[in-house]
């Protein structure tokens, strides 16, 4: 296992994902373990600038497949091209983050084309002799598999937050590639972003409100999360009254999440809702109930009524800020 | 319009999952298995399509003696047909030897559109769908939140982080559905009765042509399975007054936690 580790950045409109800095990183020391260089492949349309930034996160080379063609993600221009790449690189690993836009998708649809093994949403990856062994939640997050992957290449999909970012130099160089997309029969007809919304599972700081809320008004939660830099999330039961969109909903059938701090606002701690946000670094919970469930797996506790709690969070926090 | 729904049943998403004397699987003496979720789902955009279209639906899973339950509550939805490969061989497959399997059967099924689940909630491998895409050389959507079928066209609303975006493709597709694409219907009492006599087709893997002794060698295999670390919460933040607590949260939370 010694050909390298080759690494798929994600960008979305000419940025990249945080998730992609995660899995370089990663790469970067799967590839000091094997003694081996991580190569950073780009795909997309007018891509070659913000490439060069990858070699600050190890990236050795940095491979540019730089096509109006492959300016949005489509599973069958993206597979073909990154399995000639991986036919003529032939890397022992292939890393990229397991986000919904692309890595997932990429991920699956790579592993099948190549008969290659693939842990998804990695939390942790080891080399151990000539294995990849590598950590993953199965289950909802009640159960974390170590799983063994045995041919080539490799490919593991690591979860988002899950990987520390590391700066770390790399030679950076760029070599532009001429891509063919080979057959593709998907057709991009439209995109619809929501302008400045920090993507749940990328966030920080996410304040989340359950049936608690009442009603639609989130005002004292965003309130809360504009200040932290954080997202909003969402219990299903807020999802199910229509109170907030199926995106924000946190939980085993919704979004995983592990920020550094998760704040539960009127949520009670069903199984499902822990599964979704149970591997944060800093839970606090926020409910009237003192018998609430989620309090038995928070870090810190208020009991009271959050329309009064949260408002006050947020000027406590403003007064620290200064 | 010839639709394939492919099922998993799993484990209730109330379990409390324990972990098997083996390591490698979870004790499943009193789970409540479920159709997964997102294959509800599945279920519930393939009778719609057939209630616009006409057509028929087939539910087809991998598993065991159990998973005819999961069948017949989709087939008393209102599914026409369904068939199961229960083989014991199936057992210690990854995804894409399940991916393969059931690409296997779909030789012999006849297809305008394949319905998967994104993820089974046992597993939360993301994978098995995309990859039974791949087998047939079909195109594959995944996440799907809204779909229109118009001129043997597919027209598909994905949810992606931050938005979503709109792909098109022609029949045949695989498509995988996200929360928000519909609401499952619940089987009725007739719907259960008709069930009974609905067509469920058990099939062994050599029965569809494939080697049982080589579809089971996983190239990715677990090793051990470990419960995640306990969380030790439980530190209810005390005070007179609301104001008090709060006061006390954000310096423990500034100080202590360092998250602020
Ligand atoms: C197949 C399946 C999948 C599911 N997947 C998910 C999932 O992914 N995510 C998820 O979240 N759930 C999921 N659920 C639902 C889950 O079982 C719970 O029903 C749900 O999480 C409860 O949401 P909640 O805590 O907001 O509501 P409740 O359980 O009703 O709790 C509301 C809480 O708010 C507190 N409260 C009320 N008013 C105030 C106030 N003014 N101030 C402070 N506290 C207040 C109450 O004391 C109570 O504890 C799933 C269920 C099923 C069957
Ligand atoms: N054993 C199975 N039988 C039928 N369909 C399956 C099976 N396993 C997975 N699938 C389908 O593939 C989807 C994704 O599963 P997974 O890749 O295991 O997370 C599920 O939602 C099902 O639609």
């Amino acid at each position: 296992m010694s050909q390298g580790v080759l690494a798929i950045a994600e960008q979305v409109d000419g940025v990249f994902r945080k998730v992609t800095y995660e899995a370089l990183s990663e790469g970067k020391r799967i590839a000091g373990s094997l003694g081996c260089d991580l190569t950073a492949v780009v795909l997309g349309s007018d891509v070659e600038n913000i490439s060069k930034g990858l070699g600050k996160y190890g990236a050795d080379r940095i491979l540019v497949a730089d096509n109006t063609a492959l300016k949005e993600y489509m599973t069958d221009a993206y597979t073909n091209v990154i399995a000639d790449i991986i036919g003529k690189e032939n890397p022992a690993v292939v890393i990229l983050g397991a986000t919904a836009v692309q890595g997932r998708d990429l991920s699956a649809s790579l592993s099948a084309r190549l008969n290659a093994p693939l842990a998804m949403e990695c939390v942790e990856i080891r080399v151990e002799n000539d294995k990849l062994i590598a950590t993953r939640p199965m289950y909802g997050g009640k159960i974390m598999s170590e799983v063994a992957l045995e041919g080539k290449p490799r490919i593991v999909a690591t979860r988002p937050n899950a990987m520390a970012v590391a700066e770390s130099a790399g030679a950076g160089s760029i070599e532009q590639l001429d891509v063919d997309t080979g057959k593709t029969v998907l057709q991009f007809v439209e995109k619809k972003m929501e302008t400045g919304k920090i993507e749940l599972t990328e966030a920080d700081v996410v304040v989340s409100g359950g049936r608690g809320m009442g009603g639609s008004d989130y005002s004292v939660v965003e309130k809360l999360a504009e200040l932290l830099g954080g997202a909003v999330g969402a219990s299903r039961s807020a999802v199910d009254e229509g109170w907030r969109p199926h995106s924000d909903q946190v939980g085993q059938t919704g979004k995983v999440v592990s920020p550094n701090l998760y704040i539960a606002s009127g949520i009670s701690g069903a199984i499902q809702h822990l599964a979704g946000m149970s591997s944060s670094k800093v839970i606090v919970a926020i409910n009237k109930d003192s018998e609430a469930p989620i309090f038995s797996k928070a870090d810190f506790g208020i009991v009271g009524d959050l329309f009064e709690v949260l408002p006050l969070v947020t000027e406590e926090i403003k007064k620290l800020k200064g | 319009m010839e639709i394939v729904v492919l099922l998993k049943q799993v484990p209730a998403t109330e379990s409390i999952v324990r972990i098997a004397d083996d390591g490698v699987s979870i004790k499943t003496d009193d789970i409540k298995w479920v159709i997964n979720p997102y294959d509800e789902l599945a279920v519930e955009e393939a009778l719609r399509i057939k209630e616009a279209q006409g057509g028929k639906v087939t539910i087809l899973s991998v598993g065991t003696d159990k998973t005819v339950e999961a069948i017949r509550t989709a087939l008393a939805m209102g599914a026409d047909e369904g068939v199961l490969i229960n083989d014991p061989q199936t057992q210690g497959c990854d995804a894409l030897g399940i991916a393969r399997i059931l690409a296997a059967v779909l030789k012999d099924i006849p297809y305008d559109l394949i319905i998967a689940g994104q993820r089974a909630v046992d597993d939360d491998n993301y994978q098995v769908g995309t990859a039974v895409a791949e087998f047939l050389s079909i195109p594959n959507i995944s996440m799907v939140i809204k779909e229109e079928i118009a001129d043997g066209k597919i027209k598909c609303h994905r949810s992606i982080e931050g938005g979503t975006v709109v792909l098109e493709a022609p029949l045949p597709v695989l498509f995988t559905t996200q929360r928000g694409l519909n609401e499952p219907r619940y089987a009725s009492l007739p719907g259960i009765m008709k069930a009974k006599k609905k067509p469920l087709d058990t099939k062994t893997l050599a029965d569809i042509g494939l080697d049982s002794s080589k579809v089971g060698d996983a190239i990715t295999k677990i090793n051990v399975m470990q419960l995640p670390p306990e969380r030790e919460g439980g530190r209810i933040v005390e005070g007179e007054t609301a104001q008090e607590k709060v006061t006390e949260l954000v310096r423990a939370l500034h100080e202590e936690a360092k998250v602020i």
